[in-house]
């Protein structure tokens, strides 16, 4: 009741200032740049599709969306020559904002890639898949950039929704609209208790701007109902991330997904919720984090590896790993905020490369139906079609974390991060965690290489678009797996910039200086 | 070509020649012959370029040499540094020394994807030298990881019976040990910012990493158990019999050649070169395991069916001699583990070789299908006769020099350890001369193994540089102690002060 009252008697406030305030200048379109972009070229997408028909409409709509991601990847240059605010304070152009609208646009662009076989296959229309995902992933986009939390919740609900509907595009499978379903009311569950989170740190501090709320956070008198409302916002941010303990909809939704779908919201989605969790953690300061990451990352781990060891669906196994590897993100936000948000930042982008890579094989694989998920669908694929095997064991020593791919410096760094901030209980954890881990994805390629090729599983060759979303993948994997320095330390400076007063660790920041 | 302007580049060279040859590979068309001749040349080509070091090596105490050391990440400061000393010159030589024989070994018993199958091996060549030349803590870490997946992929696609079982159970045990290893190396790096093992080794002796004293004995049991595993040293050495017996016999030769040795290397260059006050307090326990492992080793032996599993277990004991050795932290238990690793490369590559030889015709490993060979194949019977005498230690072979130099060291520590392990040195003549009696002696038993084709040119070229490796390094070993002794004076040179220390005390 408090709250609402305190809420209404801001509002004339801030109607005031949107009325009085002139039009926003020029340059305020430039800081949005790409969300407009991305939506535009959205919109020609469901516009040209009825024009089609439906033979044709996969290449040709499939086209217009690739144009649009990498129209939305130049304007991201373009964006990134007008750092500041814009519209009133709700939106900010900085180099972390510019990493993730990089990282979430590319990955539409690959998964868009991989469709384009996918969709034909499936018999899926493309007008409104398509539409969904470059709206999506303006949403995510405006995750990373939004520094006001009521714009940062649409944004979020504009980029989870998208994905709702996406997750039931295999219709004629039940499978599949149970987890969009499953999703759906999960997620507006859990959506709902970052709304109240963002209610409650109103109550607490006054303010839904990022800035404001660290600054009365960082006064040293920290109320304690931010406290609570920290916790609920993590409730919503961990479902998205997909962390024990909110990660039960995670195999489910995975395994009834389409597969491009599935690659694109283990990454995309989640490397914006990310994105989300380090503003609210490290910038805004949440006071009493620390706990609450460490059991949550702890858990994420060990459940996600624990019970992927079973696991004989290869969706399946691979949702179970993404648990594990939102664990192992978190412990990255579990230290020092510098070192901690650049760790999690590299993670985000080296996770993205391997595992929408691994999906686009997936994907291709899977046939018409999804008939071919199983592990053992998965024999002897080194000797029918070799190249292909060799690309999925790469993303999957990549998901190990063997040195030269992307996924052991992302490893490497979270675990320096933990060890220079004490955190040895955590960094103990994490090393015992990815030794098991290393046992089921060897399954897969134990699988691929030692076993023999059952006759009826069908390999037909792959085709152009995703053989060049895969080589993307690849190639990024490698890069960060051999040359990590240049991302590395765009990221590191980045993330100095985001945490540049949170670098001392206060009482009321709830870190301590080593672990207990 | 002019040494020095050759000096900079040869280990790059070495280290690198295998693999480019492997990717080359790729390029034949799928024709088996010319990808055999090709991965010979290619091997052969590694090994006369490696000859390059040892040939090249001043021979003195402390600094390495050919080093290179160019920035390759800079954030973290990870450099491609590499440089060798007395003691890895031999390793490299002694991968580059099998290889081109596991190359020829293969000739027709890789008769299925044999693509791949040099591929994988020139791709582990690279890594196993890679190794043994990294200065770097990252790039060392590297090639040990790199080590792991060829050699999985060998043993689980071109293995027999439980392979599967045995290429992950390889896997997941050596990955495992690493991971602490990894996070030591990390540890290292966050309080000294660097990965070069030089500067770190430094840092260390002058005192200025912070917080070392409370962690050195987690680094050191972090990178202890990676190599443990390796090496492997009892209670960790279970991976290996299932890894031996299902492995190609290429596998099996580089397994036991080369692989175990990255684990006494790995002890003897990281854990004791890095944290000798550790090393020094915890010798005790594990010179105990070591003796557990030389007696346990050759008892098992004695009692295998399996001629493979004979060998495998053998070399657990061996093994335990080079353990044994490096922690007596005397110079000739030094010198003697050193050598022992050499000469146990060259001999049980030897009898693994020979093994393969004879599961090629009659597809067992089984002592008890077997009994008087010696008539049908007396050649091959002189071949294994030699090598098994190596490898028990005759003198004038190389397997007596390393044993009685680490005997002498384990004696001057602690003269119990010696007697113990002295045992060891009767065991194995026990095993292996009964092994080759119940093989070769007699009449012949079964009557198949009477029409059993003795060795043609190409099994004689496989062998024959074993037979004059083995009796060279056993008539001249000073060739080879020569350039180790400075190395281990080297490696010493702290436990010497620690000592005196000690003694001042």
């Amino acid at each position: 009741m408090i709250m609402i009252t305190a809420f209404a008697h801001s509002l004339p406030g801030l109607l005031a200032q949107l009325q009085a305030s002139v039009p926003p200048p020029g340059a305020d379109y430039m800081r949005i740049l790409p969300e407009l972009v991305l939506s535009i070229f959205g919109m020609l997408v469901m516009v040209v599709d009825p024009l089609l028909d439906e033979e044709s409409s996969h290449q040709a709509l499939g086209t217009i969306a690739l144009i649009g991601t990498l129209a939305a990847l130049a304007s991201t240059f373009w964006m990134a020559q007008y750092p500041g605010t814009a519209f009133w304070n709700m939106v900010r152009v900085e180099g972390f904002s510019v990493y993730f609208h990089f990282l979430v646009i590319a990955i539409a662009a690959v998964v868009i890639l991989s469709s384009y076989e996918y969709l034909a296959v499936q018999r899926i229309r493309a007008g409104e898949y398509y539409g969904l995902i470059l709206f999506g992933t303006v949403g995510m986009c405006l995750m990373s950039s939004a520094i006001e939390l009521v714009l940062i919740f649409i944004a979020l609900e504009i980029s989870s929704i998208s994905t709702y509907v996406l997750a039931g595009f295999r219709r004629r499978d039940a499978s599949s609209s149970e987890s969009s379903l499953k999703y759906f009311l999960l997620g507006s569950f859990a959506t709902a208790f970052f709304l109240y989170g963002v209610a409650l740190m109103f109550g607490a501090t006054g303010s839904t701007n990022i800035d404001a709320i660290s600054q009365v956070l960082r006064s040293g008198n920290v109320p304690v109902l931010a406290y609570v409302a920290t916790a609920l916002m993590f409730v919503g941010l961990g479902f998205k991330v997909a962390s024990a303990p909110f990660h039960v909809w995670t195999p489910d939704v995975y395994e009834g997904a389409p597969a491009p779908v599935v690659g694109l919201m283990s990454t995309g989605p989640k490397a914006a919720a990310f994105a989300v969790l380090l503003r609210v953690m490290f910038e805004a300061n949440a006071p009493g984090r620390f706990w609450l990451i460490w059991v949550s990352a702890a858990l994420s781990m060990t459940l996600g590896n624990l019970c992927a060891l079973v696991q004989d669906n290869v969706k399946r196994l691979l949702a179970y790993s993404s648990i594990a590897h939102a664990g192992y993100l978190l412990v990255a936000f579990a230290a020092q905020p510098a070192l901690g948000a650049s760790a999690a930042m590299f993670y985000t982008a080296a996770y993205a490369a391997m595992n929408v890579g691994a999906f686009a094989v997936v994907s291709h694989f899977a046939n018409a139906g999804e008939k071919y998920v199983t592990l053992e669908d998965y024999a002897g694929l080194g000797r029918r079609s070799p190249v292909l095997a060799a690309t999925f064991t790469f993303f999957l020593m990549s998901l190990i974390g063997i040195p030269i791919t992307g996924g052991f410096f992302a490893k490497f760094y979270v675990l320096s991060a933990a060890l220079k901030s004490n955190l040895v209980g955590l960094a103990i954890i994490l090393v015992l965690n990815s030794a098991v881990g290393a046992y089921y994805y060897l399954r897969i390629i134990v699988m691929m290489y030692m076993r023999e090729p059952r006759g009826e599983v069908p390999v037909t060759p792959v085709p152009a678009a995703a053989g060049l979303a895969i080589a993307v993948c690849v190639l990024l994997t490698l890069y960060l797996g051999v040359l990590p320095g240049r991302v590395l330390d765009y990221a590191s400076q980045s993330a100095r910039q985001l945490v540049s007063d949170t670098v001392a660790p206060t009482a009321a920041s709830g870190f301590p200086a080593t672990e207990p | 070509m002019n040494v020095e302007t050759l000096s900079p580049f040869i280990l790059s060279l070495v280290t690198f020649i295998p693999a480019g040859g492997g990717l080359l590979i790729l390029l034949i068309p799928r024709r088996d012959r010319d990808i055999k001749l090709f991965a010979l040349v290619i091997s052969l080509l590694a090994f006369v370029a490696s000859l390059h070091l040892p040939v090249h090596l001043h021979r003195e105490i402390g600094a390495f040499k050919f080093e290179i050391d160019k920035v390759w990440i800079t954030t973290p400061n990870i450099h491609y540094h590499m440089g060798i000393d007395g003691i890895s010159v031999w390793l490299v030589v002694l991968t580059t020394f099998l290889t081109p024989l596991c190359v020829l070994i293969s000739w027709t018993s890789i008769h299925e994807r044999v693509k791949e199958f040099f591929i994988l091996l020139l791709i582990l060549e690279t890594a196993l030298i890679g190794v043994f030349t990294s200065l770097d803590l990252f790039l060392f870490y590297f090639f040990w990881e790199a080590t792991l997946i060829p050699m999985a992929l060998l043993i689980g696609m071109y293995g027999h019976g439980r392979k599967v079982y045995a290429a992950v159970k390889f896997f997941l045990f050596t990955m495992i040990g690493s991971m602490f290893m990894l996070a030591a190396i990390i540890w290292l790096y966050a309080k000294t910012g660097s990965f070069d093992f030089v500067v770190i080794q430094n840092a260390i002796r002058s005192g200025i990493v912070p917080g070392f004293e409370t962690a050195s004995l987690w680094l050191f049991l972090g990178f202890f158990i990676a190599f443990a595993v390796k090496v492997p040293i009892f209670p960790l050495h279970t991976w290996l019999p299932d890894a031996h017996v299902e492995a190609p016999t290429a596998g099996s030769v580089l397994l036991a050649g080369v692989l175990l040795k990255m684990g006494t290397y790995g002890l003897l260059r990281f854990d004791v070169g890095l944290f000798p006050a550790q090393a020094h307090r915890n010798a005790p326990w594990v010179m105990v395991l070591a003796l557990i492992g030389i007696i346990y080793g050759a008892l098992v032996s004695l009692v295998q069916p399996n001629m493979k599993k004979l060998i495998a277990y053998s070399s657990i004991s061996h093994l335990g001699f080079v353990v044994l050795g490096i922690f007596s932290f005397t110079t000739a238990g030094l010198n003697g583990a050193v050598f022992v690793m050499l000469a146990h490369g060259v001999a049980t590559g030897g009898l693994f070789m020979l093994a393969g030889l004879l599961y090629e015709r009659r597809h067992t490993y089984e002592i008890a299908d077997f009994g008087g060979l010696a008539t049908p194949m007396p050649k091959y019977a002189t071949f294994f006769l030699v090598t098994v005498l190596a490898s028990v230690g005759l003198p004038l072979l190389n397997g007596f020099i390393g044993e009685f130099l680490v005997l002498s060291g384990a004696f001057q520590a602690r003269p119990i350890y010696g007697i113990l392990a002295a045992t060891g040195v009767i065991w194995s003549a026990c095993y292996l001369l009964w092994m080759y009696q119940r093989v070769f002696f007699g009449k012949v038993k079964h009557e198949v193994n009477s029409t059993l084709t003795d060795l043609n040119l190409r099994e004689k070229a496989a062998l024959a540089p074993i037979a004059i490796a083995a009796l060279v390094m056993g008539v001249a070993p000073l060739v080879w102690l020569s350039a180790i002794d400075p190395a281990v004076q080297a490696a010493l040179a702290p436990f010497t002060q620690l000592a005196s220390r000690m003694v001042g005390q």
